[in-house]
């Protein structure tokens, strides 16, 4: 076991792209670290870099004591779990397992064992003499598992080693690989474009977007303070709500826009460091669909808005309200890049509702709303997100602070 | 009433669906080639089933009738005879010449092979640079034909000395040299169709590139090694070419020689003709007809990806 320091680390191929830029980031001892970012953010990039699949153009990497740039991959002690499991064909389980422990010449007793104990962790002892194509998804993704297991090795690198499952499957494994860390207790780190594997598996997770790191913290801290409007709209589903509004004074401070005007409490605007020289100002506000609630059923301190319900989505545990605000989407390089994404991956069709944005509000499931009714939402406004909306940069947030000096240093 | 009419056209739609699609399945050929096909086996086998049966009858029998009538009365043992075989083998020196045949195709099928084998993992897997440029000029010599190469071979194995030491070896390394573009093609092409996670995972797993070449790439080559094999053996056997230039007739001949040979000077015994082909075609047959499953699948595997 080991911690992986990242220093400064660039990857630049061939042809000019740059995949990864600038990255540093420690991974302490035994921490299960999740790298999780839209399609090619450099997430995977960075992760072979790593194990030694690609050269580093800059930067140093550490693993435990060693610089291991000029290693080859055989000797940074590490073992890797690919996406399509990457089992050999012509050998059967028990070979796939110890096929690692033979190249490095460990004594066949040994061997044995740990073959062994692997195959009865993950419950592969009756498939042993079995070749990986007669093994199920599952049964595969299981073997690839336990070849990294038997290694015993100071770091475990996945490659999204639960894409190629079907979704029930994969809900399991999830809680089978949190399992197995937390017993191995060996340093891992976990590649995903899923932003919920992040946030189940990872103490902590790393967002990364076109070769940058946005921001590394556990989950709770990354969905409670976004560093900015990329991260606060990639994490958490459904997404975050983006508008642009105004940071108004009135009887106390308020956000106005679309029509609407939701007070806020004095404490939040102070808590953020900076807020007060908005007002008057434009900002966007963002509101996760978690701090809506249906306005009969709600605490009668939030604010309320009083909306039209398109849609409901009625999930038995919640409801998701769908509904139209009179402002135009946030234009801002941030929410474009997640739109891309979301259009990449799954092809989602949102109807373009013209000068109107789509927002989402999850309420709880004794609420009587239906479909084209009005219903009177209430907000925590304690909770609201405030982005700059040139830099994108959450407002009042410490790191955000230091991206912006750094920003400004540089140009 | 209501009910039937209701199901009925999702299931008829569904019926109609894979109708749809069985009509041409994949792998299956029309009528046309299989009556093209058919005609070929019928127009390859007649002549070969003809030279097997004649090279088993007595010389006045071969002399006097055909081939066919013998197969109106199989049983008669009065016709069939082992004589022929013997005539050929022993006094017309072919048991010799299979030898050498052997003695020639075996390393000559197995010395490309190799070297290609390595050659193709490298082409395939390892970057160094100019590996593209080098992979395109060696494919290049596919071009390039054999005759060309024989005076300055020669010459080279005179001044070497190998004409002398050992003939076989300068037919070995011709052989060799004359099929390194089809095999580094043909290798490279399918080690290259190999996937890339296998190979970078016995790499973490800490394999070096030798560890990789014989414990992975090795086996799951195993198609295209075999139908490289099975075509290199094939072309070496039946090569009359490149044997003659390099050993002669004598007793270094090889078959096909052999059997010119005794087209030469036996131009009416039928009966010492056909089993001298036959002896011949026999080893070609039993190699194409135990690997043929290797034959195509290799090829083509080779031929989609590259």
């Amino acid at each position: 076991m080991a911690q992986i320091v990242l220093d400064s680390v660039d990857k630049v191929f061939p042809g000019g792209v740059t995949a990864v830029d600038n990255l540093s980031l420690g991974i302490n001892d035994g921490e299960f670290m999740v790298f999780v970012g839209p399609s090619g953010c450099g997430k995977s990039t960075a992760l072979r870099m790593i194990a030694g699949l690609e050269d580093i153009s800059r930067g140093a990497i550490t693993i435990g004591e060693r610089v291991v740039n000029d290693l080859p991959p055989k000797d940074r002690d590490i073992a890797m779990v690919f996406q399509n499991y990457a089992l050999y064909p012509h050998m059967t389980v028990e070979q796939n397992l110890a096929f690692g422990l033979q190249l490095r010449k460990m004594p066949k007793s040994e061997i044995k064992r740990r073959v062994g104990e692997a195959a009865k962790m993950l419950g592969l002892e009756q498939y042993l003499g079995r070749k990986p194509a007669a093994l199920s998804g599952g049964q595969r993704q299981r073997v690839a598992m336990g070849r990294a297991i038997v290694r015993e090795p100071q770091a475990f690198l996945m490659d999204e080693p639960l894409s190629n499952l079907d979704a029930k499957l994969r809900v399991s494994m999830r809680a089978s690989l949190a399992q197995l860390h937390e017993r191995l207790g060996v340093t891992t780190v976990y590649v995903t474009h899923d932003q919920i594997e992040a946030m189940t598996l990872g103490d902590r997770v790393a967002v990364l977007r076109e070769g940058k790191l946005q921001q590394v913290d556990t989950p709770q801290n990354l969905f409670d303070s976004p560093v900015n409007l990329f991260v606060a709209g990639f994490i958490g589903s459904p997404a975050m709500n983006f508008v642009e509004a105004e940071l108004v004074r009135e009887d106390g401070p308020a956000v106005a826009f679309a029509g609407q005007k939701l007070p806020v409490p004095e404490e939040s605007i102070t808590a953020k460091e900076g807020l007060d020289s908005y007002f008057g100002r434009r900002v966007i506000v963002g509101i996760r669909p978690s701090d809506f609630e249906d306005g009969t059923l709600a605490d009668s301190g939030w604010a309320r808005m009083s909306v039209t319900a398109d849609v409901t989505e009625e999930l038995g545990s919640e409801i998701n309200v769908i509904f139209m605000i009179d402002a135009p989407p946030v234009e801002h390089k941030d929410t474009s890049d997640l739109a891309h994404d979301v259009a990449d991956e799954e092809e989602a069709a949102i109807p373009l509702a013209g000068n109107q944005s789509i927002w989402t509000a999850r309420v709880n499931a004794r609420s009587r709303v239906r479909p084209g009714e009005r219903i009177n939402l209430a907000v925590d406004t304690r909770n609201l997100h405030f982005f700059d909306t040139d830099s994108g940069l959450a407002i009042g947030h410490p790191e955000a602070a230091q991206v912006a000096a750094a920003a400004t240093a540089e140009a | 009433m209501t009910d039937t009419s209701v199901a009925a056209p999702p299931e008829r739609a569904e019926a109609a669906k894979p109708a749809a699609t069985r009509e041409k399945p994949p792998g299956r050929a029309g009528w046309f080639a299989r009556s093209a096909l058919l005609v070929l086996c019928v127009l390859w086998l007649i002549p070969t089933i003809g030279v097997l049966v004649s090279s088993f009858r007595a010389e006045d029998l071969v002399k006097t009738t055909g081939w066919w009538t013998a197969l109106a009365s199989p049983l008669d043992a009065a016709q069939w005879t082992l004589q022929n075989y013997g005539d050929v083998l022993l006094a017309e020196g072919m048991a010799n010449s299979f030898i050498n045949s052997l003695v020639v195709a075996i390393p000559a099928t197995i010395i490309p092979i190799l070297m290609a084998a390595f050659a193709a993992y490298a082409f395939a897997w390892m970057d160094f640079p100019g590996r593209y440029v080098f992979f395109v000029l060696i494919v290049g010599l596919l071009v390039v034909p054999l005759q060309v190469a024989f005076i300055p071979l020669l010459q080279l194995y005179g001044d070497l000395g190998i004409s002398r030491a050992n003939p076989f070896l300068g037919v070995w390394l011709a052989h060799a040299g004359f099929g390194m573009p089809l095999a580094v093609y043909i290798l490279r092409n399918y080690m290259g169709s190999l996937s890339r996670e296998i190979i970078e995972s016995a790499r973490v797993d800490g394999a070096g590139h030798m560890g990789i070449f014989w414990r992975l790439i090795i086996p799951l080559s195993t198609p295209a090694l075999a139908a490289y094999a099975i075509f290199q053996f094939l072309w070496v056997w039946n090569d009359l070419l490149v044997a003659l230039v390099f050993l002669g007739g004598g007793e270094n001949s090889v078959l096909t020689y052999q059997l010119s040979q005794l087209v030469g000077t036996r131009k009416t015994e039928w009966h010492l003709l056909t089993s001298g082909a036959f002896l011949t075609m026999i080893v070609p047959l039993i190699v194409f007809f135990s690997l043929q499953r290797y034959f195509v699948r290799g090829l083509t595997a080779g031929a989609v990806k590259g």
